[in-house]
C-alpha cells in the first residue's frame, strides 16, 4: 500500500513566487523584514525566539517531519531555523533565493496546524512565527500565486471563488428547487431580518458542491429552525488572505461577514463543516478588527448538529450502518475544543465508530490546511509526500474495519481525498451532512420518485 | 592564588550576583513593558486558571504526552533541572559562606547527597551534549551558542567536584568553580539561560489560549 516517497524530480514553478523573487533586491527584503519585525512583532516573537532551547522536543509532533523519515528540515524548529532565525540574525539581509526557500517552508511546509505547540515543553507557538514569516513574504510579493488569487478573490467579491454578485443568490434559490422536488415547502431563507441563525459557508460550495447547501436546507428544514442566509456579500466565511498574511483583507473579509450579520439582526451564526472559516471567524479575523472574542456567536456544524440530535429535532430513521473513523479538524478540535461533541454527533449517527490514533487534539494534520492545498497544482505533492504518516494512521483504522471517513472540514475533505487517493488507502470521505442527510427522519414528498 | 580567590569570590561575585538579580529583573520587566507597548491583547487572554493548568502538567514528569514519549530524556532533564538548582542553594558549604558573609543561614543537604546530585547535573550535561550531537533534528538547529551555554552550566559543578574531593589544586579549583558560578549566574540573563524566567510565561500564554479560547489540552 504504502509507496516510498519519491522526490520530486521537476523543480516546482510557481508564478507566483518566481516572478515576485525576480523583482526583489537586498535592500528592499532587509526593509520589508525590519519593518514587519519593527512594526508589527514584539514580545512574543522575542521572547519565543531567546527562549528555544533547541532541544528538538517539537519535531515529532509533524507529520511533515514523521512522513519524511524525521528529516530535520522538516521539523517544525527546522522551519524556523531555515526562516525567521536567520532573518533575525542577518538582521533582514537575506538573498532573493533565501526569501523563494522561505516561501516554500512558510507556505507549503507548514499548516499552521499548531500541533506542535502541544509538544514544545515551553509552549511556543511556531505556527505563529511562520505566521510572521508568511506576512513578510505577502509584503515582499512572493506569495504563491494560486493562494494570492484566492486573496484577491476575497478582496474584490468577499468571497473565496469569484462568485459574482447575482450567482449567489441565484445558486441558493436553485439549490432551493431542487429540495423542493423532495420537500415542498422547504424554503432557503433569504435576507429574513430577525431570524435566530444566519447560516454562512464556504464559497467552495456554491461554486461546485452546491449539494451541501442542499443537504444544510433540508436538516434546517426538518429540524424547523428559523434561519436565513444573506443575498449579499458577507455570506463567505472563509479567508485565504488570514493565511497568505495579508491581514487587511482578513479584516474586510471578516468585518463584511460580521456586519451582515448585524444587518440580519440575526442571534447566531452557523457555519458549515468548514475548519479554517472557523479559525478565521472564531480567532483570527476578529482579533484583527479588536474583538477579543467574536462579536457573534460562532457555532460550527459540528456543535450545531450536536445541539440538534441532543433536543431530539433531528432524528435518526436508521444508523448508518458502514463502520466510519473520525477525523480530528485541527482548526475546530486543537482550536475550538470540538471533539467530544464530534464523537456524540458521530456515535449518534452511525452504528459503528472505530477511532483512529492518534486522534482528538493530538490527530494528524490533513496537510491541507493553513492554505497549504490553495497554493495548487504545483504544490499537490508537497501536501502528499507530506502527510504518508496520515496514510499510515488511516491505513491502521481501515484494519480496523473502518470503511467511511468523517471528515468535517472542508480542507480537510479534499486533502485527505488526494491522501485516500495517492496511498490507495480506500476510504469513502464524508461530512456529517452527508450522513444526517442520508439517515435523519425526513417528511415523504408528495414528488418523491416522480 | 589567595588573591585572585579573593578577587573572584568578592568583587567579581558581586558583580555577578548585581548582573543575575538585575539582570533577570530587567529582562522580565523589559518583555512585560513591550507586551503593554505592542501587544497589550496577550493581558486579555492571560488566565490564571489555564497558566497555571498548564504549567503544572509540564512541571509534573510524565504528565504530557511528549514527555511519555521520550522516558530518558524526562527522567534526566527533571533530575538534571532539581539538582542543578536545590544543590547549589542548599550545599552545606555554600550556606556556611552565607552565615560568615551575612549572618543568615538554612538547612543544608548532607555533604554525600549533595555530591550525588552533582554527579548527575554533570551526567546530565554529558546527556544533553550527546543528544546534541547524535540525534540529527537537535543537531541541525545546534548553534555554537548551545554549546556554550551547556559548558556554562556544567562548568560550576565540574570544578566545585573536582575541588570537593581535592583533586589537583585545590586552591586553583576552588578559585575556578567560583569564576564558574559567577560565570553561569550572569549569564543566565542574557543568555537562552532565561528560559528559567520566560519558560513560565511563555507555557502560561500558551496555556491560556489553549485553555480559554480553544477550549482544547496543550499537553
Amino acid at each position: 500500500m504504502m509507496e516510498p516517497v519519491k522526490k520530486t524530480s521537476v523543480p516546482v514553478v510557481d508564478d507566483g513566487i518566481d516572478v515576485g523573487i525576480s523583482r526583489l533586491t537586498e535592500a528592499k527584503i532587509a526593509a520589508v523584514i525590519n519593518s514587519v519585525i519593527d512594526a508589527e512583532t514584539g514580545a512574543r516573537l522575542r521572547t519565543y525566539v531567546e527562549t528555544c532551547i533547541h532541544c528538538g522536543l517539537c519535531s515529532e509532533a509533524c507529520h511533515y517531519y514523521l512522513s519524511h523519515d524525521n528529516d530535520p528540515h522538516f521539523s517544525p524548529v527546522g522551519k524556523v531555523k531555515q526562516t525567521i532565525w536567520e532573518m533575525l540574525k542577518r538582521k533582514g539581509r537575506v538573498s532573493p533565493e533565501f526569501i523563494r526557500q522561505a516561501v516554500i517552508i512558510a507556505q507549503t511546509q507548514c499548516n499552521l496546524c499548531k500541533r506542535c505547540a502541544q509538544y514544545c515543553p515551553f509552549g511556543i507557538d511556531i505556527a505563529y512565527l511562520i505566521s510572521v514569516v508568511r506576512r513578510i513574504i505577502h509584503k515582499l510579493g512572493a506569495t504563491p500565486r494560486y493562494i494570492q488569487d484566492t486573496a484577491h478573490s476575497h478582496a474584490v467579491t468577499m468571497n473565496q471563488m469569484w462568485v459574482k454578485g447575482d450567482e449567489w443568490p441565484d445558486t441558493l434559490q436553485w439549490q432551493e428547487e431542487e429540495a423542493q422536488a423532495e420537500i415542498p415547502d422547504l424554503r432557503i431563507p433569504m435576507e429574513k431580518e430577525g431570524a435566530d441563525i444566519m447560516y454562512s459557508v464556504i464559497a467552495p460550495e456554491p461554486k461546485f458542491q452546491a449539494q451541501l447547501i442542499y443537504q444544510a436546507a433540508v436538516i434546517m428544514h426538518v429540524a424547523g429552525v428559523n434561519w436565513t442566509m444573506p443575498a449579499t456579500m458577507g455570506w463567505d466565511n472563509s479567508d485565504m488572505a488570514m493565511f497568505t498574511g495579508d491581514n487587511e483583507i482578513m479584516g474586510r473579509v471578516k468585518r463584511a461577514h460580521f456586519e451582515t450579520a448585524a444587518r440580519l439582526k440575526v442571534k447566531k451564526i452557523v457555519m458549515g463543516e468548514c475548519g479554517h472559516a472557523f479559525r478565521s471567524v472564531y480567532d483570527m479575523g476578529n482579533r484583527w478588527l479588536g474583538w477579543a472574542m467574536p462579536p457573534f456567536t460562532i457555532v460550527h456544524a459540528i456543535e450545531f448538529y450536536h445541539d440538534l440530535i441532543q433536543a431530539g429535532r433531528i432524528k435518526i430513521a436508521k444508523k448508518y450502518q458502514p463502520a466510519v473513523t473520525l477525523h480530528d479538524p485541527c482548526n475546530v478540535v486543537r482550536g475550538g475544543g470540538l471533539h467530544e461533541k464530534a464523537r456524540y454527533v458521530a456515535h449518534a449517527l452511525c452504528e459503528n465508530v472505530i477511532e483512529m490514533h492518534p486522534n482528538r487534539e493530538h490527530n494528524y494534520c490533513c496537510c491541507a490546511g493553513g492554505g497549504v492545498i490553495n497554493t495548487g497544482p504545483p504544490f499537490k505533492m508537497t501536501r502528499i509526500e507530506g502527510n504518508r504518516v496520515k496514510a499510515e494512521q488511516l491505513f491502521e483504522a481501515k484494519t480496523k474495519g473502518a470503511e467511511v471517513l468523517i471528515a468535517p472540514c472542508h480542507n480537510c475533505h479534499s486533502g485527505l481525498h488526494d491522501i485516500v487517493h495517492h496511498y490507495e488507502v480506500g476510504l469513502e470521505i464524508k461530512f456529517f451532512g452527508d450522513i444526517i442527510y442520508e439517515v435523519m427522519e425526513k417528511p415523504v414528498g408528495d414528488q418523491e420518485g416522480a | 592564588m589567595h588573591s585572585f580567590y579573593n578577587f573572584v569570590s568578592g568583587p567579581l561575585a558581586w558583580v555577578a550576583f548585581i548582573l543575575f538579580f538585575g539582570g533577570s529583573i530587567y529582562r522580565m520587566v523589559h518583555m512585560l513593558l513591550l507586551v503593554a507597548k505592542k501587544e497589550r491583547f496577550i493581558f486579555t487572554y492571560m488566565s490564571w486558571r489555564y497558566s497555571l493548568r498548564s504549567i503544572l502538567r509540564w512541571i509534573v514528569p510524565f504528565a504530557t504526552v511528549n514527555w511519555r514519549r521520550h522516558p530518558l530524556l524526562t527522567v534526566v532533564t527533571f533530575t538534571f533541572h532539581i539538582c542543578l538548582i536545590i544543590t547549589p542553594v542548599f550545599l552545606f558549604s555554600h550556606v556556611v559562606l552565607w552565615q560568615e558573609a551575612f549572618g543568615i543561614s538554612w538547612w543544608a543537604l548532607p555533604d554525600g547527597l549533595a555530591d550525588v546530585m552533582t554527579v548527575i547535573v554533570i551526567l546530565g550535561a554529558v546527556y544533553f551534549l550527546v543528544r546534541r550531537v547524535t540525534r540529527p533534528e537537535v543537531r541541525f538547529v545546534t548553534s555554537a551558542s548551545d554549546f556554550v551555554i551547556l559548558a556554562i552550566v556544567a562548568a560550576p559543578f565540574v570544578t566545585g567536584f573536582i575541588a570537593y574531593h581535592q583533586w589537583f589544586s585545590y586552591p586553583l579549583m576552588m578559585s575556578l568553580h567560583v569564576l564558574a558560578g559567577n560565570i553561569m549566574l550572569a549569564a543566565i540573563p542574557f543568555t537562552r539561560l532565561s528560559h528559567m524566567f520566560f519558560a513560565p510565561f511563555t507555557r502560561a500564554y500558551m496555556g491560556s489560549e489553549f485553555g480559554k479560547v480553544r477550549h482544547a489540552r496543550d499537553w
